[in-house]
Order: structure tokens, then C-alpha cells, then sequence
């Protein structure tokens, strides 16, 4: 699966229009993956993980943070998400699956909050995107 | 067997109460096969679906899209016995159409990106919820007979 010059102008298009709202549409989409898939929360027994968590603020924060990185160098993921894939591989182990989960309700958000832009071609490269990145943070995994 | 609590049967037909069946069976197939092409293999008979806009814009697409959508619109008032509704339907699937059952997962996810585009802020984090139990369900009862 190879991000085509199009996806890449959609994603970059996309993300640049939600601007300074991607810590928050982070923490939705985290709160919308420990609403829909609960078997997310075994990895933040730590967390409060109640509506408006400041902790779950945070952290999506951190996740929108690194998908404007990877936005930004989307020609070689592997290289700009390095040390992020050795995180996860060697210390957080979070299984495969639940990256899907993920971004399904990034997708969702997304979705919400700018119906303009989400178009069928759009959600298709955001797929597509969200997907390549979630390949390279398991890609050290075995 | 799933199970939908009170609050999550009322959200549900609420939101699917203001569904317009036709229009968003259309896009939630539409955008099946775009997002996911190889879900194209099913439908060689379905004429243009060269592009976006061919697929988007197909009658076939369409027509079909509703028929699905109006299929789970059953499945809204059968939550409490998904596997008994779709049961028929189940065998259909695999001794006639040949589907794997991860298409249905690829479909459910689509129709949930579908409603959340409509609905906006009313599809919170509860009602998506409580849909993605629905699509489950109705995944896994239609997957159900399979041999």
C-alpha cells in the first residue's frame, strides 16, 4: 500500500485546516476508542479516563502532535517516526489491532467536526495515511 | 450474544429514525468501495467504478447501498435477536454470494464514518458506542452460518 501524490496533497490539505484543534480532536478520538472498543483501556489502567480527563487531554495532545510530524514528513515515515516505533515495539507492546481502532475514530472525529472536507476521496487517503503510520509504529514488533 | 441496555436501544433508533435510508445506503456503499477497492471484486457487473466520482455517482451503487441499509434497518428492530433475523441472509452470503465476513466489518466501520459526516456533534462518543455494537452484531450474526 503506497500513499499516492494525491493522498498525500488530501492528508496535508486535511490536517492544515484542523490547525490548533488537533490536541483536541486527539483526545476525542482517544475518548471515542475507550468508549467503542473498552479492551483499549487494559493499556491506561493508570488514567483517569472520565469525560474531560486532563491526563486524556494530554495525551491526545501528544498523539495529534505526532501525526503532525508524520503529516509533515510524509515521504519517509519510517525515519521521522523512529524513535516513536521503538517506543511502542520495545516498551509500550501495544497490540496491532487496537492501532485500527484508533484510527477508525480518528476517522470518526474527523467526520464530525468537518463534514466539508471528509469526502470520499479524503476518507479514503486518510485511511490509507493513518494505516502507513500504524505499520511503521509496529514495524519493529518481531 | 450482544446485548443493548436501555439507553443504548433508545439512542440508536433514535438517530436511525432520522436516517434517510436511501441517500446514506448509497454513500456508506459508495465509500466502501472507494476506501476499500478491493471490496470492488464483488460487483463486476455493476458497470463504471473507474473513479471516485463514477462510484459515488453509479445508479447500481445506489440502488444496491439501499438495499443493504434498508436490510439493517431490520436488523434496528430485531437488536435483541440479530443472529435469528439475519439467519437467512447469513446462508445467502456464504452459499450464494461468497463473502468473507471482514467485508461486513469494512462495511459497519464505513456506515459509522457515515453517520458521524451526517450527524456531526450529535453522534457523541455514547452514541457511536453504541452503534459500533450494532455493526458488531450485525457482522457477526451474518456471519454466523458460515461453513
Amino acid at each position: 500500500m503506497v500513499l499516492s501524490a494525491a493522498d498525500k496533497s488530501n492528508v496535508k490539505a486535511c490536517w492544515g485546516k484542523i490547525g490548533s484543534h488537533a490536541g483536541e480532536y486527539g483526545a476525542e478520538a482517544l475518548e471515542r476508542t475507550f468508549c467503542s472498543f473498552p479492551t483499549t483501556k487494559t493499556y491506561f489502567p493508570h488514567f483517569d479516563l472520565s469525560h474531560g480527563s486532563a491526563q486524556v487531554k494530554a495525551h491526545g495532545q501528544k498523539v495529534a502532535d505526532a501525526l503532525t510530524q508524520a503529516v509533515a514528513h510524509m515521504d519517509d515515515l519510517p525515519n521521522a517516526l523512529s524513535a516513536l516505533s521503538d517506543l511502542h515495539a520495545y516498551k509500550l507492546r501495544v497490540d496491532p489491532v487496537n492501532f485500527k481502532f484508533l484510527s477508525h475514530c480518528l476517522l470518526v472525529t474527523l467526520a464530525c467536526h468537518h463534514p466539508a472536507e471528509f469526502t470520499p476521496a479524503v476518507h479514503a487517503s486518510l485511511d490509507k495515511f493513518f494505516s502507513a503510520v500504524s505499520t511503521v509504529l509496529t514495524s519493529k514488533y518481531r | 450474544m450482544v446485548h443493548f441496555t436501555a439507553e443504548e436501544k433508545a439512542a440508536i433508533t433514535s438517530l436511525w429514525g432520522k436516517v434517510n435510508v436511501e441517500e446514506a445506503g448509497g454513500e456508506a456503499l459508495g465509500r466502501l468501495l472507494v476506501v476499500y477497492p478491493w471490496t470492488q471484486r464483488f460487483f463486476d457487473n455493476f458497470g463504471n467504478l473507474s473513479s471516485t466520482s463514477a462510484i459515488m455517482g453509479n445508479p447500481k451503487v445506489k440502488a444496491h447501498g439501499k438495499k443493504v441499509l434498508t436490510s439493517f434497518g431490520d436488523a434496528i428492530k430485531n437488536m435483541d435477536n440479530l443472529k435469528g433475523a439475519f439467519a437467512k441472509l447469513s446462508e445467502l452470503h456464504c452459499d450464494k454470494l461468497h463473502v468473507d465476513p471482514e467485508n461486513f466489518r469494512l462495511l459497519g466501520n464505513v456506515l459509522v464514518c457515515v453517520l458521524a459526516h451526517h450527524f456531526g456533534h450529535e453522534f457523541n462518543p455514547q452514541v457511536q458506542a453504541a452503534f459500533q455494537k450494532v455493526v458488531a452484531g450485525v457482522a457477526n450474526a451474518l456471519a454466523h452460518k458460515y461453513h
